[in-house]
């Protein structure tokens, strides 16, 4: 009871100063796990549209296997990454492992399926009426993807959060990637996990508030833009 | 403008919808197709819209004496005309000739199918596809509006609007466009009294304004014979001139 209460002391201590550690630990997951979704978002948003309006031979395997990478373990991303990056792996000679470089590789590999299949979602399920209404009105064949992709903006953007909602709380593909190197690859939730296992757990409270809060604040604005396109879908 | 089917035939599946449709579209005014539910006239509509093609037959066009049609065996060298003119210029690319002849004519679809943003937006939209934006555009926008009576609504959601409003806004849509043949499938047919006779009036304004043909569907009888300059009927799959006024 009373290491509890102490720890929540400590932690809260640590969160109102500011505590330098602290800070560029949240600096470095937010830049590691904002970056991957960036690169997720670059490439999984052409890729969800493309599969939501085009159709070709083994698209529904493609759509299916999407889905399925979607429940990606991170471990496996983490060891497939790994594998990889290693000394002796195809891309060894880049020298990326244990760097933030290969975390956001893993992350952006656990962001990718989820905003690939949510995005062909929101796609698909903009009313086929949308695309004939925009012929009507003389829009080109591009014209018209534009506007089913801006009719499933909503949806993209959930997309986009989920995605970020996931990558903040994996810790299994960052931890064998990036290794846990103090002031170097360490992040909130591979702190979380070293140093709970050494008893140290002030820090470990602390970035579980922290970690806490964005996911409160990722899932808020998840429902604020599901709310706002279900409004203006009805 | 004026429009020519000639032997327009069209089948879905096995099925037989447009047997050997001709007729010529040849006077401005005000045209009512009726025909009961599921007999083709909206797939013709599609079809004079060039929205999809027919199995056979041709759709022309005619303006300023010249052919314009989307088969390229006809009129094929008008076409490049118009074409070379660089009338039709969409965002710096010159446009296949069958997508600036559909500019120049406008369906209004049964379901509107209206975009998800503000009631003034939804009529920039056709404007914006081809590159007019700015003080004119919202001139053309702001009388459109003004023409269906929702100048009052510009900036509402769209998808908050009455069945009736929607009819409206979609009719403005393709009215701020400026269309030389304007194509209205059912506009009446899922709204209440009020909203129906708005729309009428406005079909009729559109006619002393001599703004557009217009081509238009119901199988309302008494609202084919308060409109239709012309009628005409569709049964089995063939197209009949019933009366002319
Ligand atoms: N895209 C399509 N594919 C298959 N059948 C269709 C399609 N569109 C229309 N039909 C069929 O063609 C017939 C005519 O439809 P439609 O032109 O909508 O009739 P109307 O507008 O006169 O009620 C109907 O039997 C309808 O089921
Ligand atoms: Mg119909």
């Amino acid at each position: 009871m009373d290491t509890i209460t102490e720890g929540f002391l400590q932690a809260f201590k640590l969160i109102l100063h500011l505590n330098p550690d602290l800070i560029g630990i949240i600096v470095l997951s937010l830049k590691v796990s904002g970056l991957a979704l960036l690169l997720a978002t670059l490439i999984g948003i052409p890729l969800g549209g493309f599969l939501g309006l085009r159709r070709f031979p083994g698209h529904g395997l493609a759509v299916s296997s999407i889905n399925t990478f979607m429940g990606l373990p991170p471990v496996v991303v983490g060891l497939f990454v790994y594998l990889l990056l290693s000394r002796r792996g195809p891309l060894g000679a880049l020298g990326l492992l244990y760097t933030p470089s290969a975390m956001i590789i893993a992350q952006t590999i656990l962001a990718l399926p989820i905003v690939i299949a949510l995005c062909r979602s929101a796609i698909v399920s903009v009313d086929p009426i949308i695309a004939q209404a925009a012929r009507t009105l003389g829009a080109t064949p591009r014209q018209v993807t534009t506007t089913i992709i801006t009719e499933a903006r909503y949806g993209i953007l959930s997309a986009v959060i989920a995605a970020f909602g996931r990558v903040m709380a994996e810790v299994g593909s960052i931890l064998i990637v990036g290794g846990n190197i103090a002031g170097y690859t360490r992040v909130m939730t591979t702190t979380i996990a070293l140093e709970t296992d050494k008893g140290n757990f002030e820090l470990a409270l602390a970035l579980g508030i922290i970690l806490l809060l964005i996911s409160f604040g990722v899932n808020a604005a998840l429902h604020l833009v599901q709310r706002k396109g279900a409004l203006h879908a009805a | 403008m004026r429009l020519t089917l000639s032997h327009i035939n069209k089948h879905y599946g096995g099925k037989e919808i447009l047997r050997d449709c001709s007729y010529a579209f040849s006077d401005a005014g005000t045209y009512v197709l009726m025909g009961g539910n599921g007999c083709g006239k909206s797939t013709l509509l599609r079809i004079m819209a060039l929205l999809e093609e027919p199995d056979s037959g041709t759709v022309a066009f005619l303006a300023g004496g010249k052919v314009l049609a989307p088969d390229p065996t006809i009129g094929e060298r008008h076409l490049h005309e118009q074409h070379d003119k660089g009338s039709s210029l969409d965002a710096g690319r010159l446009l296949t000739p069958d997508l600036a002849l559909r500019r120049r004519i406008t369906l209004v679809l049964p379901r509107i199918g209206l975009f998800s943003t503000s009631v003034w937006k939804n009529v920039a939209y056709g404007l914006s596809l081809r590159g007019q934006k700015g003080v004119a555009a919202d001139e053309k926008i702001a009388r459109a509006l003004a023409f269906v009576g929702l100048e009052k609504k510009r900036d509402q959601h769209a998808l908050t609007l009455s069945s009736g409003e929607s009819q409206r806004l979609g009719i403005a849509r393709a009215l701020a466009l400026e269309p030389e043949i304007l194509f209205l499938d059912e506009p009446t047919a899922s709204i209440d009294e009020e909203n129906t006779s708005i729309i009428e009036s406005i079909i009729k304004t559109m006619k002393q304004e001599g703004r557009s043909m217009v081509i238009m569907t119901t199988h309302d009888r008494s609202q084919a014979e308060r409109l239709a300059d012309r009628l005409l009927l569709l049964t089995q799959g063939a197209l009949q001139d019933v009366r002319q006024a």
